[in-house]
């Protein structure tokens, strides 16, 4: 039973919700480059995709980091261990999706940690572009969007 | 300071000086922020009788100290400055990302003043601020504009700028921010043209703080929550964006046809309505900063004359580019408003005139030699957008909007404005309501100071008749004083379908830690509103322009559910200036003002 955040692009209104609430979540403050979501917006397109840790299975963050700062939660959340990390920022560097964050007000590494399995940016997600759901069933309401599509072509050329 | 940042920048184009100063502490608590403070500064140091064009007007920028919190929809700014296109005081709201990125880079608001030798755009970047050479940038259209000044600052910079329309002095040109999003009204556009200012570019990396995060947090909670499940908020405005109205004010018989020369119906309301926009041509919604509303549109129009894609339209630019000119092809309509994005112009205004000017043409006022104008002609309209913004030929004279226009040929009555500025989507026969709203709106005709459609129409927060003027004066009071609260919190007036006064005010009051009652946060709104009075009775303005155009007093509305109906704005605004404690000639008395802490 591991879930993951699922992300849906098409659906994000650019709202940058998830940015206010995750910031104010992990400082107490709103500010959108404390989030550990971001929203990468293409004003003039009208489009938005929010940037958020995969929580790779394989995780480069994880490999890159020297004294084992991050490790797997049980809810399988990348977490870094405060304490040890030495905010050498390798893991932003070598984060794919450039997910991972230095919040360099207060000098340390900002990473989705699923808010310890109630992930509140899809808490306060009003467009439903971000869920948190099963991750062996988290595409099963897409392959069913796309095959009803097929069933309306194949009744209207009955 | 929480909420505010505390923090004002004052540029000077004329002699190039930048200077930040504190926010002055006691005007925030008495006149909140964006449209209500932005009012305060304006009426303090700018004389009423200026010029709109002159170097002496200034053109301020001002946020509330909700924007770009956590609080339900807070995108919010306002740009406040005397508009050109009527002379009143002009407070023009936008929403994007624009307002929440200059609190961000630490800043409430922006002073501008003077006028530069030569076009310059203000860059922003936290507190260093420099204005910068933008010669390259003249008579570059928006999204050309914002384009290149990403490129040349920060791909995360937000920009607001003016088009064509504003360096032309287009009387009713905007400032537009993030592309498609505008401060709309006035001419707010032309004055920052008149100054040679061709954008503000905003880069922010730091924080807002607020005074009582967990009590904040549990009002925006209880308000967002209240937004969700509204029906309005909630679901009809996701849906199908303003345009739901279309078929909404169609039934209700107050859609404006042909410059309201005709019944508020228009046969063809399905072709423009929300429903068919939603169905045709909507790619997905947009939301504003922070707004669980979303109700943006982005459209593409995938083929044909008027392929084209962009934001909108909304309402009241469906409208008055559709039944306002018997057009029902929403291609046409999508397009016009697009090209109104992209040249810097406001939709309501340059509709209203084309409108106003076909009318003069039908009736042989206009020859057809200057300009042989026909209604429901969607190839027509496209043209004279642009020619507007270029004021290209006829474009010249549309560009000085329809008062000018109707004047110049004899005939302003025909002009169906407010204190010159044009009318929105309602017809106020409907509505009478709406009615004694736009004659006394502080701006001139606008739908966005009490907006009165809510009860009337829809019947929030209760349905009240929209043919009686029974309780109308004391229901539009509380609207205009609870919006101008709304504008000067920096969160959107949508809100208000689904949230009051109780619900705002906990959000300033957990935000700012300004801990007054509900009521003295209305009086707020209250006190805002007097002050904008006070500004156009010195402006020149009196009880003689709080009025309607003639054909709204005097023709009966001649077809419909409201037939037969006029605006009896004579039983209206008498007590209307009553119960705002003003005299029988529209003047607050010195008492009220003491009241309200403007004496």
């Amino acid at each position: 039973m591991s879930k993951v955040l699922f992300v849906e692009p098409e659906r994000c209104t650019g709202c940058r919700t998830c940015e206010l609430i995750c910031s104010f979540t992990h400082t107490g403050e709103f500010n959108p480059l404390h989030s550990c979501v971001s929203i990468v917006a293409f004003e003039k397109n009208g489009f938005s995709f929010p940037a958020v840790c995969q929580q790779c299975s394989i995780a480069a963050c994880m490999e890159v980091c020297p004294v084992g700062a991050i490790s797997k939660d049980q809810n399988g959340a990348m977490i870094v261990n405060h304490s040890i990390c030495l905010r050498c920022k390798m893991c932003t560097i070598a984060c794919p999706f450039g997910a991972t964050f230095y919040d360099a007000e207060n000098d340390r590494i900002l990473k989705c940690d699923l808010c310890g399995g109630d992930p509140q940016c899809v808490e306060n997600c009003a467009s439903g572009a971000l869920t948190y759901r099963e991750a062996n069933t988290v595409n099963q309401s897409k392959r069913r969007a796309t095959a009803a599509k097929f069933l309306g072509l194949m009744e209207e050329g009955r | 300071m929480f909420g505010w940042q505390g923090k004002i920048l004052r540029v000077n184009l004329s002699d190039g000086s930048i200077k930040p100063e504190a926010l002055n502490e006691e005007w925030a608590h008495q006149f909140i922020g964006a449209r209500g403070l932005g009012t305060k500064y304006f009426f303090e140091e700018v004389d009423p009788q200026v010029d709109p064009l002159s170097p002496k007007n200034k053109l301020i920028f001002m946020t509330g100290p909700l924007t770009g919190t956590f609080a339900s929809s807070a995108g919010r700014f306002n740009v406040v400055t005397k508009g050109p296109l009527n002379g009143t005081i002009a407070a023009s709201n936008s929403g994007g990302y624009w307002g929440a990125e200059l609190k961000y880079a630490g800043w409430d608001g922006i002073i501008i003043e003077g006028r530069a030798d030569r076009p310059v755009y203000l860059y922003i970047y936290n507190d260093q601020a420099e204005l910068r050479c933008a010669e390259e940038l003249w008579g570059k259209n928006v999204f050309e504009t914002t384009d290149m000044l990403k490129e040349a600052t920060d791909e995360e910079a937000k920009v607001a700028c003016i088009g064509p329309a504003g360096e032309n002095l287009v009387k009713f040109a905007c400032i537009m921010n993030e592309y498609h999003r505008a401060a709309g009204r006035s001419g707010v556009g032309a004055v920052m043209g008149s100054k040679n200012l061709k954008a503000i570019v905003v880069r922010g990396t730091g924080s807002i703080k607020v005074d009582n995060p967990a009590a904040f947090m549990q009002a925006c909670q209880d308000a967002r929550k209240k937004l969700r499940e509204h029906e309005v908020t909630g679901e009809g405005l996701g849906a199908y964006g303003t345009n739901i109205l279309v078929n909404i004010l169609n039934e209700h018989g107050g859609l404006p046809v042909k410059n309201f020369s005709e019944a508020a119906v228009f046969p063809n309301a399905e072709k423009i309505s929300g429903e068919y926009h939603a169905e045709k041509y909507l790619v997905r919604n947009k939301g504003c900063f922070g707004c669980t509303i979303a109700c943006g549109r982005v459209t593409n129009i995938p083929q044909g004359r008027f392929k084209s894609s962009g934001e909108g339209p909304e309402y009241e630019a469906t409208w008055t580019f559709g039944s306002n000119l018997a057009i029902d092809d929403f291609e046409a309509i999508c397009k016009a408003n697009f090209l109104c994005n992209e040249l810097g112009l406001d939709p309501i205004t340059m509709g209203g005139t084309i409108s106003c000017a076909t009318e003069l043409v039908q009736r042989g006022i206009i020859p057809r030699t200057v300009a042989d104008l026909r209604w429901g002609d969607g190839a027509m309209l496209v043209d004279l957008v642009r020619k507007t913004a270029y004021r290209e030929g006829f474009g010249d004279e549309l560009a000085e909007g329809s008062y000018r226009l109707a004047e110049k040929y004899g005939h302003p009555e025909f002009s169906m404005t407010v204190k010159k500025q044009e009318l929105p989507a309602y017809d106020p026969r409907g509505l009478q309501g709406i009615g004694l709203n736009y004659a006394t709106s502080n701006r001139g005709g606008c739908h966005v100071r009490g907006y009165m459609t809510s009860p009337e129409v829809l019947g929030l927060p209760e349905r009240v008749d929209p043919d009686a003027t029974e309780g109308k004066p004391a229901l539009l009071k509380t609207f205009q004083d609870l919006t101008a609260l709304c504008d000067s919190a920096g969160i959107c007036l949508f809100t208000t379908f689904a949230i009051g006064l109780p619900e705002i005010a906990a959000q300033l009051r957990t935000a700012t830690g300004l801990n007054i009652s509900d009521d003295e946060y209305l009086l707020a709104g209250e006190r805002i509103w007097n002050l904008e009075r006070l500004f156009n009775l010195k402006a020149g303005f009196s009880k003689k322009d709080d009025t309607l155009p003639p054909r709204l007093l005097k023709d009966p509305m001649p077809g419909g559910p409201h037939k037969g109906r006029v605006v009896e704005l004579d039983k209206m605004l008498p007590e209307y200036y009553r119960l705002r404690g003003w005299n029988e000639e529209g003047v607050p008395t010195q008492e009220r003002l003491q009241q309200l802490g403007l004496a």
